[in-house]
């Protein structure tokens, strides 16, 4: 059965400062911010009798704003919105795809990056973009600011490595130096819509006019505990032809950086075969 | 309280802030239009306006929706007077149960593009048991787009 709304508590901030220290004074708080994760739990009853740090009316986190290095993208900026951005999309197409694909528009109208990433789920949409654009995860606590390479704000299944009282406040994004020469966001999911993907990934590479591979950047989401990017395979191309082989032997590499599991969406057979297919198509074109 | 505008009127609200949107729509507002078909996001069936976007109902603690405006099926048209929208539906059997219908009216009553493929994918988010979509589709590209004389 559902929770019960007379058992919660709700606090409701109005500004980053009140967030930040009504979170010190309440430290079994639960931050919400779209809710489209949270209030799932809540309907299943299986986050009843809490207290919650409502951040829906902390204004400073809602927009993207161009810095001097990139875009700092607001905690609580929603999919829709990311989706939408004409900057977003200029600059980052593979968040912006990433974003579009998150549920479905009712979801996306709600559902925030902040949240996205709090939540640590493996197969989250946005994170292999995140992983190759190499965001910082900008945190508030009382004791204050930090940032947090992306990867690094991830300790496992549905964890992070968020301290108690440590709120996401932005996502900042550096712009990257040289346009890529090919880039790919792809989610395989059971269905075009709504669908927990069972491989997501993103990349990024750059080549040299004799199709020397200058940088790679491939991310997988899904294939681990946490969002991964293939080091092993990356490190490996550097500096070499793009041909067949080296697509192969890239792809043998995959293992290295991932560990799929076998669960109710899929094996992890099909999903190391699907993300081996992904990386070698992107490197071929 | 929380006050917020619903279908065009101020609203108040005195009960427990962590309340659903669909819960005060249907148990204090009155407004039984709205349907809770899943409770966890699936199925649209839920789905209002928020500030004119769609939105799934049963996610929403009362709490967020503080001065933001809600539309709900009852503010596209009474009986009688249904908005071109609903007249299509009817026409061409986009509803058969009809427990979709309240959700899938919503979101198709913001759709930008309203050719059929645009429209399959504005509507991904709305699961319907009975009609197999085809009907749905149908509703809503002819209800926004007059059929032209070839
Ligand atoms: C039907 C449905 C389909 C979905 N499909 C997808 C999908 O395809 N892909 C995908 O990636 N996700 C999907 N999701 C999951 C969800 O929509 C996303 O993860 C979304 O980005 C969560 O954001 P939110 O603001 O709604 O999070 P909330 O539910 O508000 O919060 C999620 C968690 O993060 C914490 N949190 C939120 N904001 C902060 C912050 N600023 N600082 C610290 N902690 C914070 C909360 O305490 C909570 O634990 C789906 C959900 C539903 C219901
Ligand atoms: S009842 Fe809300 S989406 Fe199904
Ligand atoms: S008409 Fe019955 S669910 Fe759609």
């Amino acid at each position: 059965m559902r929770g019960c709304p007379q058992g919660m508590t709700v606090l409701r901030p109005q500004s980053a400062g009140e967030a930040v220290s009504l979170f010190a004074e309440n430290p079994a708080a639960r931050p919400l911010a779209g809710g489209t994760d949270f209030m799932v739990l809540w309907n299943m009853g299986e986050a009843d009798g809490q207290t919650m740090l409502d951040l829906s009316g902390v204004r400073e986190w809602r927009s993207i704003r161009k810095t001097a290095a990139g875009l700092s993208i607001g905690a609580l900026v929603t999919h829709a919105e990311l989706r939408d951005d004409p900057v977003v999309r200029r600059e980052f197409p593979l968040l912006a795809q990433a974003a579009s694909v998150v549920g479905a528009e009712q979801i996306q109208n709600r559902g925030t990056l902040g949240g996205n990433i709090a939540n640590a789920s493996p197969a989250a949409d946005t994170l292999p973009a995140l992983a190759v654009y190499e965001a910082t995860v900008k945190t508030v606590s009382r004791k204050g600011a930090r940032g947090l390479p992306l990867l690094q704000t991830f300790a496992g299944v549905k964890r992070t490595s968020l301290e108690p009282g440590e709120l996401i406040a932005a996502i900042d994004i550096p712009y990257l130096p040289k346009k890529p020469y090919r880039q790919l966001f792809r989610k395989v999911g059971t269905r075009a819509a709504l669908a927990i993907s069972k491989t997501v990934a993103a990349g990024l590479v750059w080549l040299e006019r004799d199709r020397t591979v200058r940088e790679l950047r491939f991310a997988l989401g899904s294939m681990a505990p946490t969002v991964r990017r293939l080091r092993a395979a990356e490190d490996m191309v550097r500096g070499k032809r793009l041909s067949r082989e080296l697509a192969a032997e890239a792809c043998e590499l995959l293992p290295r950086d991932v560990s799929p599991i076998d669960d109710l969406r899929s094996t992890a057979a099909y999903r190391l075969h699907v993300s081996q297919n992904l990386l070698s198509d992107f490197l071929l074109g | 309280m929380i006050s917020l505008t619903v279908n065009g009127r101020k609203r108040n609200f005195k009960g427990p802030p962590f309340k659903r949107l669909i819960d005060v729509l249907r148990e204090d507002f009155g407004l039984t239009g709205t349907k809770e078909g899943c409770g966890e996001g699936e199925c649209g069936a839920c789905t209002v306006l928020v500030d004119g976007k769609p939105a799934a109902s049963c996610l929403i603690p009362i709490c967020q929706m503080a001065g933001r405006r809600i539309e709900t099926v009852e503010s596209l048209g009474p009986p009688g007077r249904l908005s071109p929208l609903q007249r299509s539906f009817q026409e061409h059997a986009g509803t058969q149960c009809g427990f979709c219908a309240p959700g899938l009216l919503m979101t198709a009553s913001r759709l930008k593009e309203t050719g059929a493929d645009a429209v399959r994918v504005g509507l991904s988010g709305h699961l319907c048991r009975c009609t197999g979509y085809m009907h749905i589709v149908e509703s809503v590209t002819k209800a926004t787009r007059p059929r032209r004389k070839r």
